[in-house]
């Protein structure tokens, strides 16, 4: 026990500390940093959070110094980094991926101090960790729409990463708009078990196309699977994911979900600095800007265009929800009743498909 | 014009001035590619090399480059045995992983009972999971002559495959809101292996590696089993001669090597890990290999280079953060340590000589 006692005295002696138990107190000059589950030129998850960085360092210049640490395995070497980062100065950290989670909260028991936030995980066990995540289901109900009016097979495709709640509530949303849009679609989902492969990418990528599928969206980080519709010579369609995407425009990328998490990192390094700060628990979609569509290319029909847009301000607004019932499960039980919204817990634990999906969730 | 000789006997001066000269030249072209990056080549050597053992957060970091090193050097000493027997096992990626499975899975089909004898009985589990995955290309090689090195590394992914599954299946948390990873063995004291002194980063897996590595060193200068090894490697011929049986020195290196990258795996999980998730091997089976070649596939060396590859690990984690450093540089300086080794061994069996090529 002497030594943790000693982890945390030396992080005080730093000059880390805030007024002891509030973190109200404001400080001069905030250490932000950030570790990364990818390389920052991943042209997607990683890439976003690093742009939201950048961002970050350009709203508040001097007051504000990130450091960042890419390519971190969400197992012990989390730990370790996190560890480093806390007792080098950073007197807040942003863990950018959800296998950091029981990580994080194990260096927050140790660093009172210094404040830590969790991207898409649900532990908070300790005041000073926070977690947030954005609504990108918002966004799937867009492509969906796009997707059932797209594709001409009535096949379209989904490259799925792990079988997590966030994943599967992406797939229904997906699932549920393009059935809406168009009666007849039929959805086929590939596990690719990673968030970050391009080889792995586009062999799933291929998969779906020889099985006849025109329209692909992937819950996966790179490019590789629009790379893999591009050779299709216009046949095949796909999404940007968490990037825009925008150097396969027009087509094969007709739109995108691009991961907006700059105003999070303001308003939370903001909040810092000025002495509000607070454990929170942020899930902010379109409406507050984390979840942005990005351009629909002139490769969508213009009435097409015109209700895809209609049903983003709709979400925006908060006049449409992507899940509103009535939706069966799976099994032909029922979830949501007519009229009624999905509630955020069963999204946020959510482990089932709704009906006229097919296929298993992996077990 | 330059011309290698072999040398009659290898050179026991470039045997042992081999790793430093290696480090030395890593130090020397690392240093021009952090220059020519723009970031001062003396600040990263020395957050490397330095700032983990001596610097201001040295009381911290030195316990992690245990962490780091022993698994490295359990891994590494069950492959030099096979290695000097000209046995090559390279799926120790793979045998780690099954122990890790292995032993969580008993582990974990007792929670939450608390027992003392769990632990060990884990442990026997973890070494028994590693056992097994090596037993397959090992067999293989010794019914059927297949290649023990295509068979193991391949073995590795269809390891990963199962780790996959058990992480969002068979070992599955339950309590884990849908999401992938098993049970953290940290909130389960009797299959959880803590750091044994609060803050050293020493768990069993290090007082393992050290007690492995000293009776390796036993068993290669002082045992029969040691003095066959050496000679299949040296010479087949005169080992047969010797009355060497060399398919059971076969499955007698395999196995070991598989037991001891399980045991590294199940100390893992239960200890720095903490759990079984998708993303749980990160690389020490491979990692080892070079370990056990920049040892000089001897015991005591391999302790040496596995807190030399430590320091890279976890200096160069902080050369990155610190002073912005891409973790690919950090892995490119790796890699030459790797490349360096290998080409200044050629002089342990070579010389150089200046001159012409006589015509003979």
């Amino acid at each position: 026990m002497l030594r943790r006692t000693l982890l945390a005295s030396a992080a005080l002696g730093l000059g880390l500390s805030l007024a002891s138990g509030a973190f109200a107190a404001g400080m001069d000059k905030v250490k932000a940093c950030f570790v990364y589950v990818g390389p920052i030129g991943d042209g997607g998850w990683t890439y976003q959070h690093h742009q939201g960085a950048l961002e970050l360092q350009k709203a508040f210049g001097d007051k504000v110094e990130i450091a960042w640490q890419e390519n971190v395995p969400e197992g012990a070497d989390a730990e370790r980094v996190l560890t480093q980062m806390a007792l080098g100065g950073c007197n807040i950290i942003f863990t950018t991926s959800f296998g950091y989670m029981d990580a994080t909260n194990a260096v927050a028991a140790k660093f009172p101090n210094v404040m830590f936030e969790h991207a898409t995980g649900f532990k908070r066990e300790h005041p000073n960790v926070s977690t947030y995540n954005a609504r990108f289901y918002e966004g799937r109900a867009v492509q969906g729409y796009l997707a059932g009016k797209m594709t001409k097979s009535n096949k379209i495709g989904y490259i799925a990463s792990f079988p997590i709640p966030e994943v599967i509530m992406g797939i229904n949303s997906y699932y549920l708009n393009a059935k809406k849009a168009n009666p007849n679609v039929e959805l086929t989902v590939v596990w690719a078990f990673t968030w970050f492969d391009p080889a792995k990418e586009a062999d799933a990528a291929k998969a779906l196309i020889d099985s006849g599928v025109d329209v692909i969206a992937s819950h996966t980080d790179s490019t590789a699977p629009l790379a893999e519709a591009a050779k299709s010579e216009g046949k095949v369609v796909g999404f940007g994911q968490a990037s825009d995407m925008a150097e396969y425009k027009p087509s094969p990328r007709i739109s995108s979900i691009i991961d907006n998490w700059g105003p999070y990192y303001v308003k939370r390094v903001g909040a810092l600095l000025d002495g509000s700060y607070a454990q929170a628990d942020a899930w902010e979609g379109i409406s507050g800007g984390e979840v942005k569509i990005g351009e629909i290319t002139e490769a969508v029909p213009a009435d097409v265009k015109a209700e895809a847009e209609k049903i983003r301000d709709e979400i925006a607004a908060g006049t449409y929800h992507p899940f509103t019932g009535p939706i069966n499960k799976q099994d032909g039980s029922p979830w949501l009743a007519e009229g009624q919204t999905a509630p955020d817990g069963d999204l946020l634990g959510m482990n089932f498909y709704v009906e006229g999906v097919t296929g298993d969730i992996p077990k | 014009m330059l011309r290698l000789e072999k040398r009659p006997i290898p050179s026991r001066f470039w045997l042992y001035a081999t790793p430093v000269v290696a480090v030395i030249l890593t130090m020397i072209f690392g240093g021009l590619l952090f220059a020519a990056m723009g970031v001062n080549p003396f600040a990263v050597i020395k957050t490397i090399f330095w700032d983990p053992l001596f610097g201001e957060f040295a009381f911290y970091l030195r316990g992690q480059l245990l962490v780091k090193a022993g698994p490295l050097i359990l891994i590494a000493i069950g492959l030099s045995l096979g290695f000097r027997a000209g046995i090559w096992n390279i799926g120790a990626e793979g045998q780690y992983i099954m122990g890790a499975i292995f032993g969580a899975a008993v582990g974990l089909a007792f929670y939450p009972t608390e027992n003392r004898l769990i632990f060990p009985l884990m442990v026997i589990a973890g070494a028994f999971g590693g056992w097994v995955w090596a037993m397959i290309p090992a067999i293989l090689k010794t019914r059927f002559n297949t290649n023990e090195i295509l068979v193991s590394l391949m073995l590795v992914y269809v390891a990963q495959t199962i780790l996959a599954k058990a992480s969002t299946g068979f070992l599955k948390n339950p309590e884990g809101m849908g999401f992938p990873g098993s049970r953290n063995f940290s909130s389960f004291p009797a299959a959880a292996n803590p750091e044994l002194i609060a803050g050293s980063g020493l768990h069993w897996g290090g007082v393992t590696a050290v007690l492995v590595a000293l009776a390796a060193w036993v068993l290669l200068s002082r045992h029969i089993i040691g003095f066959q090894i050496r000679l299949t490697g040296q010479a087949p011929r005169a080992a047969r001669f010797a009355g060497v049986a060399p398919k059971r020195l076969v499955v007698l290196c395999m196995g070991l090597s598989g037991a001891l990258a399980g045991l590294a795996g199940l100390f893992e999980v239960t200890g720095p890990a903490g759990q079984i998730s998708i993303d749980f091997n990160v690389g020490y089976g491979f990692t080892a290999i070079i370990v056990a070649f920049l040892g000089r596939l001897n015991p005591i060396g391999i302790v040496l280079a596995g807190i030399l590859m430590a320091l890279t690990y976890v200096g160069g984690e902080m050369a990155s953060t610190n002073l912005g450093l891409p973790s690919a540089a950090i892995q490119v300086f790796q890699g030459m340590l790797l490349f360096f080794l290998l080409a200044v061994d050629v002089f342990t069996n070579y010389r150089v000589r200046f001159g012409r090529v006589e015509v003979a």
